[in-house]
């Protein structure tokens, strides 16, 4: 088998509130291969958005090591973390966090004006993204106009239109109704099975985690079970 | 920055009535700058476009202005034969005595101040060629007549042409008015040099004003006052007489430089406050754009840039309230002669530039804690909530 991705070891995540200790991660193990769709499920405080977000490199592990692309992402520092997002993360949030005052045209734009692209190629690669996700015809409305539906599939836009490593989408359905929800989830699987983008996807539904290749459980920042395809682990 | 200007632009614009109310703030303290600046500007014109550098001064030796300079009309005569001194048609030497006293005469707002008397002769105009009769005629000496500046009669009391003041028990007749092109005569009432010497008791002159051959010439014959010991007398330039003048500002402007700081501080923490504002109300957006990989030195120079421009767009509001008092005239004392002196407010491009020069000054300064603010939040809480 090729080699992982991402790979986890051991990880552990302490905070402290006050005098008190919070575990939110202990001892994950966990590999992930390119081109997999990836849920992490489980209850509120389990854990799972934090993992996300140590993959992401926008935090940290307390204990283990977090291996992303060959990186130690605690190796880094905020600015190397920031260039390293840039390049290989597309991030799709649950409440959408398109930036309200820029058209979807303008969010999509966003991450590729920390490239060197010129401004005729970041179109092309803006009317892309936007084409993919069946959103050309809004690309000069702002938020505001959007449904709720619209604005995620902006959002997944902005997340490929750098045609980054893999894609992290955290709760991506969690503010839409259930016709805008599917949508979104096409959408992400399209991207997976047909441009074989790797994604990790955080959900409380398990009807998203059906679109998902295989769903890892968290419960108390531990890794209860793995589900692949229908069959447990 | 590579975060887009249009993103703090149209931040600016949908807080609409926030940001207007800060602007509109920092506008008012900008405004009270250039009006400040605009007025001593006005003060210190008044003086220093005054003279020419071929046109000299002569005083009592140790005076510092025609008010307190005194000496007889045997040192006059002395003076004007000097060599040097620029010849007229009729071979006679461009040199005028002339006598300075004060008056007190009731403004038009009520209260008394004290307003300067020149006593001269016809010299003394063709001396002064900005001098330009704008109503009625010159006065004639020995007539007691006297001429008065427009903006003087703008100020006081009875000083139209036509009108009859009683000054120093005798009644003197207005005859006409005249301007200087705003300078240091505009605050002055000229009369005869025999009338006002005869009714002030005062065979003597305040100063003489002397033309010289040339710029070269005008320099020796500083020198040469300086060097005789018979007449113990300085000569200056009128430049720079007036120049010196501009003593009378100091006062205007301690005192515009410490409104400007104080007021200046206020609108810095306006700035911050609803910079601060802004950067709460935008934390998500903030974090998002730091997850797609901003780094903080360009989330710190979007908000240092945003509120640059808040504070220059009040800039702009308040250089244009403020250019609206351009050209209004007013007065103050002239400390050295203890006299009214009248000047315009006199907004310029660079008091325009200093003007937003300032408002960009406070727009940064305030901006500079939000902006590290911004630069400085956690991601992870912010992408929690």
């Amino acid at each position: 088998m090729n080699k992982p991705l991402i790979e986890i070891n051991e990880l552990g995540k302490v905070f402290h509130r006050d005098t008190v200790e919070i575990r939110a991660l202990d001892g994950i193990d966990l590999s992930i291969h390119a081109g997999e769709f990836v849920c992490l499920m489980g209850p509120s405080g389990s854990g799972k958005s934090t993992l996300l977000n140590i993959i992401a490199g926008i935090d940290y592990a307390t204990e283990g090591e977090a291996v992303v692309l060959d990186t130690d992402l605690s190796s880094l520092n905020e600015d190397g973390q920031a260039t390293w997002r840039n390049q290989h993360v597309g991030f799709v949030f649950q409440h959408f966090n398109l930036i309200p005052v820029l058209t979807a045209f303008e969010n999509v734009e966003l991450p590729l004006l920390l490239t060197s692209l010129s401004r005729k190629e970041r179109r092309e690669h803006v009317e892309t993204a936007l084409r993919v996700v069946r959103l050309t015809d809004r690309m000069e409305h702002y938020p505001r106009q959007l449904s709720g539906g619209q604005e995620q599939r902006v959002a997944i836009a902005r997340a490929i239109v750098t045609d980054p490593t893999f894609i992290l989408a955290d709760e991506p359905t969690g503010d839409l109704d259930a016709e805008s929800a599917r949508e979104v989830l096409e959408v992400l699987s399209t991207l997976n099975s047909e441009f074989g983008k790797t994604i990790i996807m955080v959900t409380h539904d398990p009807r998203a985690a059906e679109f998902a290749s295989v769903t890892y459980h968290l419960d108390k920042g531990l890794l209860t079970k793995t589900v692949l395809n229908g069959s447990h682990s | 920055m590579k975060i887009p200007i249009k993103y703090n632009i149209r931040s600016i614009l949908i807080r609409r009535v926030g940001s207007a109310m800060t602007a509109v703030g920092i506008g008012l303290t900008v405004a009270v700058v250039v009006v400040m600046m605009a007025m001593v500007n006005g003060l210190d014109r008044t003086f220093t476009e005054t003279g020419d550098d071929q046109n000299l001064v002569v005083l009592r030796e140790g005076s510092l202005n025609e008010v307190n300079s005194y000496f007889t009309r045997d040192a006059f005569e002395t003076v004007r034969f000097l060599p040097g001194v620029m010849r007229d048609e009729e071979n006679e030497p461009l040199a005028v005595g002339e006598l300075i006293v004060v008056i007190t005469h009731p403004r038009k707002d009520g209260k008394e101040s004290n307003v300067m008397v020149r006593g001269t002769s016809e010299t003394g105009f063709r001396l002064r060629p900005e001098m330009k009769m704008v109503e009625g005629r010159k006065f004639r000496d020995g007539l007691r007549e006297m001429i008065v500046s427009q903006a003087l009669a703008k100020r006081f009391e009875n000083f139209n042409v036509g009108d009859t003041i009683k000054i120093n028990r005798v009644d003197w007749k207005i005859v006409g008015s005249f301007e200087s092109d705003g300078g240091a005569y505009e605050s002055e009432l000229w009369g005869g040099y025999q009338d006002v010497a005869q009714v002030w008791q005062r065979p003597i002159f305040s100063s003489i004003l002397v033309r010289a051959e040339s710029l070269e010439d005008a320099q020796a014959f500083i020198k040469r006052i300086e060097d005789d010991d018979r007449i113990q007398l300085n000569a200056v330039s009128q430049r720079d007489y007036y120049a010196e003048q501009t003593v009378s500002s100091i006062g205007l402007k301690a005192l515009a430089v410490f409104i400007a700081v104080l007021m200046g501080i206020g609108s810095c923490f306006a700035i911050m406050n609803m910079m601060y504002g802004m950067v709460m109300g935008r934390q998500p957006e903030i974090a998002t754009m730091r997850a797609l990989g901003f780094r903080r030195r360009s989330t710190r120079a979007s908000f240092l840039f945003e509120s640059a421009v808040l504070a220059l767009s009040g800039g702009v509001i308040g250089c244009a309230l403020g250019s609206l008092f351009n050209g209004y005239s007013a007065g103050t004392s002239n400390f050295s002669s203890f006299s009214e002196v009248l000047f315009n407010f006199q907004v310029t491009p660079l008091i325009i530039a200093l003007g937003l020069s300032f408002a960009l000054v406070m727009g940064i300064l305030g901006g500079i804690l939000p902006a590290r603010r911004a630069a400085w939040i956690r991601l992870i809480d912010v992408l929690k909530e």
